[in-house]
């Protein structure tokens, strides 16, 4: 049995950021959707944004996205996010607003959607998490699946015979003009946490700015999907997905 | 202030929806219906009421903004043509299911497939019973003239914000392609952000004010017995719509002994039908729909009482003679006549197809 341990105000470092509801994540152990809605939620708080903030959470893991941070948001059906995000930042142009997508969500069935939103410039933020598959129906093959990767419907392993290349979004939608900051960052080491916290806030200012769409990804790990240890998939991320993906920005203007 | 003009049903629309306090329009060009996102880039409402107006890129996205706008309690439409409606089907499942109130115009064109462009009334099915998936139901009006294109545009409105549901305007290329006169009302200011708050804060996204937890606009719910709520709770409310919303118009129906059944332009022919086969001494009346759901089933049972026989007239293969055979019965006949494919009958066509199937069987 656990001892009951008293944290004095002194050493508290740490503490869960008070627009975190205290539902119980659905997330599996391991999952990097819990460290990026901390992101979340601390930026939009740090930024005093919690009354101007619309959040659009899409189908896939991070559907209830709106059961854990406390602020206005819409459920969007698949892939349609960013319709739904245009629809909202064009009634409340001073409003934050972003959408949470999954790789599934967004390089798949969001692929009109998404493109549209960034080539039309709308001020929002894009938070795009890819773990290069789909997890919330059981470890499908999504476009960002990696050349080899066995998933449940690439039991071989994707071939680009059959099923073509992992789709990297970040690098095509960086070419469009109404697309102000694309970055690629992890949430697999505090160093990269941090990293990552100063990149999402810079996407925050950039729509409160006005400056255009900004793109986030969140290079992910689905170690459940993955079928792998939550510290075997932080290592095969950095092997295997970073190659592909690599971090850092692509654009920032 | 009233202003008379003479516009085109497609225009009016443009016109109505300024007038009306639209706050939002997302649109996708498709044939018999451009005219309406034309006009309204036109008018450039943004420059004075400040009514927003995109055009999307297909018409899911629009039906997807629409539901972003909705979901902030503001006043927002789309509008398209059957092909286009098709792609919009998810889209109103989920503005059903999360209880958004929002106007959507059908200028419906002969189908199945791309069909063609001339008009048709194919889609009452889709309108009436099979919007998506799941059980939903949209209020859907029927308009005969350019004039009721105007007027329920604001009427549209008000129902979807008195049940938070969508609105369908089921229209056709021949209303939305005729020029008429048409009565327009006084504009009517946009809700302010303050009003939404007050009338709508308590589930519309405004961002979070007073001290109030999160809105969330969502449609859905993992636990059956929960989602089996959600769905009574949508079937009392499409109950009551049943009872408080229905809409018609009857014509020459007092003394008729044979009866026709029909909506929008199909509506206006019959009208037409009804002066020949008077004029030849025949008692036959017709029963105009306005609102195609709710169904004025009561009135049609109640005719039936008096009725010898009824014809519905539709630019369909016959969809809607399905429900009028549900409220009448099997004692009398109910028939069916219409064209197809973007073929309109004329008056003649009508009066021989009633006599036809009709009145010299029944005579």
């Amino acid at each position: 049995m656990a001892a009951e341990v008293e944290i004095k105000e002194e050493n508290l470092v740490y503490g869960k950021n008070r627009l975190i509801k205290d539902n119980i994540m659905h997330y599996c152990p391991g999952c990097s959707h819990g460290t990026i809605h901390k992101l979340v939620a601390e930026v939009i708080d740090e930024m005093g944004l919690e009354g101007e903030c619309i959040g659009v959470s899409p189908v896939g893991c991070s559907v209830f996205a709106y059961n854990y941070i406390d602020i206005d948001w819409a459920e969007a059906a698949h892939g349609r996010a960013c319709a739904v995000a245009t629809g909202i930042k064009r009634m409340y142009p001073n409003k934050m607003v972003f959408t949470y997508q999954g790789d599934g969500d967004l390089a798949a069935i969001g692929t009109g959607e998404t493109i549209h939103a960034c080539n039309r410039g709308e001020n929002i933020v894009v938070i795009y998490v890819n773990n290069a598959i789909y997890g919330m129906t059981g470890g499908q093959m999504s476009p960002t699946t990696l050349v080899g990767m066995k998933t449940a419907t690439t039991p071989y392993g994707r071939d680009p015979r059959l099923h073509g290349y992992p789709y990297k979004v970040a690098d095509m939608v960086a070419h469009l003009e109404g697309v102000c900051y694309v970055t690629r960052q992890s949430v697999h080491t505090p160093a990269n946490v941090r990293k990552a916290k100063k990149a999402l806030r810079k996407a925050f200012e950039n729509a409160m700015a006005g400056k255009g769409l900004s793109l986030v990804e969140f290079v992910a790990t689905c170690n459940s999907g993955w079928k792998l240890s939550p510290v075997a998939a932080n290592q095969w991320l950095e092997e295997n997905m970073f190659p592909s993906y690599p971090l850092g920005d692509i654009k920032d203007i | 202030m009233k202003e008379v003009r003479l516009m085109k049903g497609n225009e009016v629309i443009a016109e109505a929806a300024v007038r009306a306090g639209c706050d939002g329009y997302f649109g996708y060009p498709i044939t018999p219906q451009t005219e309406v996102i034309e006009t309204l880039m036109e008018m450039k409402p943004w420059e004075t009421t400040g009514m927003v107006v995109l055009q999307a890129e297909s018409e899911i996205a629009s039906i997807n903004m629409v539901y972003g706008a909705a979901s902030c309690g503001k006043r927002v439409m789309t509008s398209s043509s059957s092909p286009g409606i098709s792609l919009m089907s998810e889209g109103l499942s989920y503005l059903a299911g999360a209880e958004l109130p929002c106007l959507v115009l059908n200028v419906q064109r002969g189908g199945p497939g791309l069909g063609t462009i001339q008009p048709s009334q194919s889609d009452y099915f889709l309108a009436t019973k099979a919007g998506g998936h799941g059980d939903f139901r949209m209020i859907v009006l029927a308009p005969n003239s350019v004039q009721e294109m105007y007027d329920f545009v604001s009427l549209g409105f008000e129902l979807a914000f008195k049940y938070r549901n969508p609105v369908m305007m089921l229209s056709d290329g021949v209303i939305g392609q005729m020029m008429e006169k048409v009565m327009l009302s006084a504009p009517v200011p946009r809700m302010t952000d303050e009003y939404i708050k007050e009338h709508y804060g308590d589930w519309a996204l405004t961002g979070k004010f007073g001290g109030r937890a999160g809105n969330i606009v969502t449609s859905l719910e993992l636990d059956p017995a929960i989602q089996e709520q959600v769905n009574e709770k949508l079937q009392a409310k499409y109950q009551k719509i049943t009872e408080q919303e229905v809409r018609y118009e009857e014509i020459l129906c007092d003394d008729a002994e044979y009866f026709m059944v029909a909506f929008g332009s199909a509506a206006r022919i019959c009208s037409k039908v009804i002066e020949m086969a008077r004029a030849d001494g025949y008692k036959v009346g017709l029963i105009r729909p306005v609102t195609l759901y709710p169904y004025p089933s009561k009135v049609i049972a109640q005719r039936a009482q008096q009725a010898k026989g009824f014809l519905t007239v539709e630019l369909n293969a016959g969809q809607m003679v399905e429900d009028v055979r549900l409220c009448v019965g099997n004692h009398i006949p109910v028939e069916y006549y219409g064209r197809m494919g973007g073929m309109v009958p004329t008056p003649g066509e009508v009066y021989e197809a009633l006599k036809d199937k009709i009145i010299n069987k029944l005579k």
